[in-house]
């Protein structure tokens, strides 16, 4: 029988939504072989939580305490935790999202354990000769189906690619607290300092956001979506070509290499599309993009387009925005 | 102090990422070939850090004879030297990159002291392991961070800011450690012509990998499915505003 393992995540009481897909993708692999879901976690566990990971079919709960697992905890402190965690409970898989904790964490667990890792996958299942899986490439825009072979398979999972699903048949979710052994030399990488961001709505989460690219032709141009942010309640995002020329900070920028966005709307202004920029953007429920060129691929891919001098337009549905909010 | 960064090869890809006919690789007939903006930053940032501190740098490569181009591009930028660590034929998965930096950073080592600061890009941008900088810094017993958006040397030690989803966490590192960075961490430079002519003539010093079996082999690419919708055109200009503003108002924006 075999045994897959999860590292958790959670806040407020409540399992993370990369991990409740973690799990559900987990499940494939204990299905239709009767087999262990266990997860471990780090950090206070809760009856709310037990019921969830329950509904979604964990049959243990190993909870990792050490002073040095607290919320600030290194990646190789928990890392290491889990490493010595599978050690006792033998999983012929460990899993975990792809999250801002998770890709660290894993990266740890795959250099302490010396396995390979398979970063970002969306599906998995179980061969002859190990597994084969499909993890993304080039954020996203294109699938890479692997082999791995291993003795134990480490993977992340992408966020936002699998539906959570709770099981059919809910799980004893019986807790099962693990108290690893950690070395001092573990939180050399622990943060010292935290700075918040300033105010305002974040680009990651906004239900808008309005974004300029090379069209916009200067850093002044941008007052007016920041105008419409304002009015809407979004963020102000931009492309690559706006952050290297100046005009913006590269914390607005949308991109492979900036922040994923996935709004109701996304107003993409005078960007023509690369694969760079559309890999942050192309989760949005809607895109409207504004361009001179018809033929912009940001243009083809959009739900709707407005051609011409984004200049003439912005002006204009400013405005109009303006006097429905008052009307 | 001595840096040495790393980075990847990668094709500079377009609106659309065209595969090979048997989806084996992505098809480069049209395309340039470049480095993660991450690593375009690594590579600003160590000579940013040898300009304010003395020093040097290295920038080192596991590619084709054909990477030397993205080092010379880095030496144009102002890296003092260029390493390559030559293969060809398919990937290598990221435990087998990482292998074969750590037995290249022993030899550099060896030859001509510690690297205080090795830098990678977070992710590289076509395979994004994420993984490449933490297998490294483990096997020298290097501590590491990664996502950082912010580095100051001071005295035997780095302060890294990590870019997080409500601000930055700030992690101070005794020297030697590593740092895997995010694109943001500086605006890198155009190279200057006097620099693209000094790194033409640069010498790349070649140090021969030796491939371990990784254990994620590479079967196939394939492009997702496209949900082609026909994209709806509203209008021209300023006469378009009333359309999109309904969108806005069906959306529950206004």
């Amino acid at each position: 029988m075999s045994t897959v393992l999860v590292l958790v995540e959670h806040t407020d009481g409540e399992l993370a939504r990369t991990s409740r897909e973690t799990l559900t993708l987990a499940r494939n692999l204990t299905e239709p072989v009767e087999g262990h879901l266990e997860v471990a976690a780090v950090g206070t566990w809760s009856d709310e939580l037990r019921k969830e990971a329950a509904a979604f079919g964990v049959t243990a709960v190993h909870t990792l305490e050490h002073e040095l697992l607290d919320a600030d905890a290194p990646p190789a402190a928990v890392a290491e935790a889990v490493r010595q965690l599978m050690g006792v409970v033998t999983p012929s898989v460990v899993l975990g999202a792809a999250s801002e904790r998770g890709t660290p964490s894993f990266a740890h667990l795959a250099a302490r354990t010396d396995l390979p890792l398979a970063a970002n996958c969306t599906a998995v299942e179980t061969v002859d000769d190990g597994w084969e899986l499909t993890r993304l490439r080039w954020g996203g825009v294109l699938y890479e189906d692997a082999h791995l072979d291993a003795e134990v398979a480490l993977l992340t999972v992408a966020p936002h690619q699998i539906a959570a699903v709770p099981a059919t048949m809910p799980g004893p979710a019986e807790l099962e607290p693990f108290t690893p052994e950690l070395d001092e030399a573990l939180t050399v990488a622990r943060p010292v300092a935290r700075e918040a961001l300033s105010g305002g709505i974040s680009l990651a989460t906004a239900p808008v956001v309005l974004a300029g690219g090379r069209g916009m032709g200067s850093a002044e141009a941008f007052a007016v979506l920041e105008e419409l942010a304002s009015l809407l309640g979004g963020a102000v995002g931009c492309s690559r070509v706006a952050t290297n020329a100046g005009w913006r900070s590269h914390n607005d920028q949308v991109g492979q290499t900036g922040t994923r966005v996935a709004p109701d709307l996304y107003l993409a202004c005078g960007i023509s599309g690369a694969t760079q920029h559309w890999v942050g953007c192309m989760n949005a429920k809607r895109i409207v993009a504004v361009n001179t060129d018809a033929e912009a691929p940001m243009v083809t891919r959009a739900h709707e387009a407005v051609l011409g001098d984004l200049h003439e337009f912005l002006p204009a549905l400013l405005e109009e925005v303006r006097s429905r909010k008052g009307g | 102090m001595r840096l040495l960064v790393c980075v990847k090869r990668v094709p500079a890809p377009g609106a659309k990422i065209t595969l090979t006919p048997d989806g084996s690789e992505v098809d480069t007939t049209h395309l340039g070939f470049t480095v993660s903006p991450h690593e375009e930053c690594a590579v600003e940032e160590a000579v940013r850090l040898v300009a304010a501190h003395g020093g040097s740098s290295t920038v080192l490569t596991l590619g084709p004879l054909a990477a030397e181009d993205q080092l010379r591009n880095a030496i144009a930028m102002g890296i003092d030297h260029g390493t390559l660590l030559p293969m060809e034929g398919p990937e290598w998965d990221a435990r087998a990159v990482a292998g074969a930096i750590v037995d290249a950073v022993r030899v550099l080592e060896e030859d001509d002291g510690r690297f205080d600061l090795m830098l990678f890009g977070n992710e590289s941008a076509d395979a994004g392991n994420h993984q490449v900088a933490v297998r490294v810094a483990h096997a020298l017993g290097r501590p590491v961070v990664d996502g950082v958006k912010g580095i100051e040397v001071t005295d035997g030690e780095v302060a890294l800011r990590r870019a997080v989803a409500d601000g930055h966490t700030v992690h101070h590192l005794p020297l030697p450690a590593v740092a895997a960075v995010k694109e943001g961490l500086n605006l890198p430079r155009y190279p200057a012509m006097r620099g693209r002519l000094m790194a033409k003539k640069a010498t790349i010093r070649h140090v021969e990998p030796r491939h371990r079996e990784g254990g994620l082999r590479r079967l196939r690419l394939r492009a997702p499915e496209q949900q082609r919708t026909e994209t709806t055109v509203l209008g021209t200009g300023a006469a378009a505003a009333p359309a999109v503003a309904d969108i806005l108002e069906e959306v529950g924006l206004l």
